[in-house]
């Protein structure tokens, strides 16, 4: 009988609080992980939004080239009016 | 059931609602990092997407800038010596020329002379033409081409043209008129006579066009031999006139001499007038005088 007793005052003085302390941890933890989820997921999309700008890069190369040509072009027409220093 | 027995059986109970209540609470909050993760790739997919060709259309770019580059470095290296390219680029973006062009590994060690001080043709027609174009416009000082000290205008005086010197007085048009340097007879008359220096005088100015001559016949004028004609000129004596050579007057009666140095055609000749109380007549209108002239001689 002493036996039974000592066994359900362990099972109540030791294992419960051991199984809730445990339990208590990992719901913390998972809860902790939470907000740290929503802020990855917001920084993605603000990430995302302003990578919508991208497609403005083809006009900028566009542009580029064009210069590049007129540049050309502009050299040419010196090379042909200017005398070599040389 | 003994009484041990019953506490057992509560204190598994125990054990078993906290273990249900914290597993659903941890079942909940995952539930939620997954929605959150779900969310966090989505936006994670679309930056991936998005900036997929930007490495491709940044190269591109880079491409097309570098063989710009090259294009003015190889082309103001060409036209300005490696020298003075270093000695604009220092001018035109002081602190620029330590770092060198590009294609020419050397040129950062190139002292680079003071192109801002000594000008050259060369060089200052590069500064100007490149101050000019589009590329200029990232200048550190701004664009050249509103500051008009640095703008091209400095650069014009150092050019041989008088204009740009703003004299006071520049060598006159060619004189024309009797006092012109070159004079040309005239060598034909096309009515009239050809005024001397006392009719220029009495005359005045007008007159200069006659003693200036027409086109002498040397050079082509209208008298010139055949031979220096046109095959059919366009106007003749016929059309141009010419005197007749002698002093006979050319009508009958000519002016009447009697009015002296006075005489004028339009009074001291033509037909008798009819006389006092005659009856009028037509033919005798042309040699009345208008009452004007009549009033103005009384």
């Amino acid at each position: 009988m002493i036996l039974w007793w000592i066994g359900d005052l362990l099972l109540l003085v030791v294992v419960l609080p051991v199984v809730v302390y445990l339990l208590k941890g990992v719901l913390d933890a998972a809860r902790s992980i939470v907000p740290s989820v929503r802020r990855i997921a917001a920084a993605a999309q603000a990430g995302s939004k302003d990578l919508d700008a991208v497609p403005l890069l083809l006009t900028t190369q566009a542009h580029v080239k064009t210069t590049v040509e007129v540049v050309a072009n502009y050299g040419g027409s010196l090379d042909v009016i200017i005398d070599d220093a040389s | 059931m003994p009484a041990p027995g019953v506490v057992l059986i509560a204190a598994v109970l125990l054990i078993v609602l906290a273990l249900v209540y914290y597993l659903v609470s941890t079942i909940l909050a995952l539930r939620q990092v997954t929605a959150g993760l779900d969310e966090a790739i989505s936006g994670v997919v679309e930056i991936i997407e998005k900036s997929a060709p930007v490495a491709e259309v940044v190269q591109d770019i880079n491409a097309n800038l570098d063989a710009g580059v090259g294009l003015l470095e190889g082309l103001l290296v060409k036209k300005a010596g490696l020298a003075d390219s270093m000695g604009l680029i220092e001018g035109l973006y002081p602190g620029a020329a330590a770092e060198g062009l590009r294609n020419f590994p050397d040129s950062g060690a190139i002292t680079p002379p003071r192109i801002s001080e000594v000008y050259t043709k060369g060089t200052l027609t590069l500064a100007r033409l490149g101050r000019e174009a589009p590329i200029a416009a990232a200048s550190p000082n701004g664009p050249v081409l509103r500051n008009v000290e640095g703008g091209s205008l400095d650069a014009r005086s150092l050019y041989p043209e008088v204009r740009q010197t703003r004299p006071e007085k520049l060598s006159r048009s060619p004189v024309i008129g009797t006092d012109a340097p070159v004079q040309y007879e005239p060598s034909e008359q096309r009515g009239g006579t050809t005024p001397d220096e006392a009719e220029l005088r009495e005359k005045g100015q007008w007159a200069e066009t006659a003693a200036e001559g027409i086109v002498p016949a040397e050079l082509g004028g209208s008298d010139a031999p055949p031979e220096l004609l046109a095959e059919d000129p366009q106007l003749g004596s016929s059309a141009l006139g010419e005197t007749t050579g002698s002093e006979e007057p050319a009508t009958e009666r000519g002016i009447d001499p009697n009015a002296g140095d006075e005489a004028d055609a339009t009074t001291d000749g033509g037909p008798e007038p009819p006389e006092e109380g005659a009856e009028p007549d037509l033919k005798d209108a042309a040699a009345t005088s208008r009452q004007v002239d009549a009033d103005d001689r009384s």
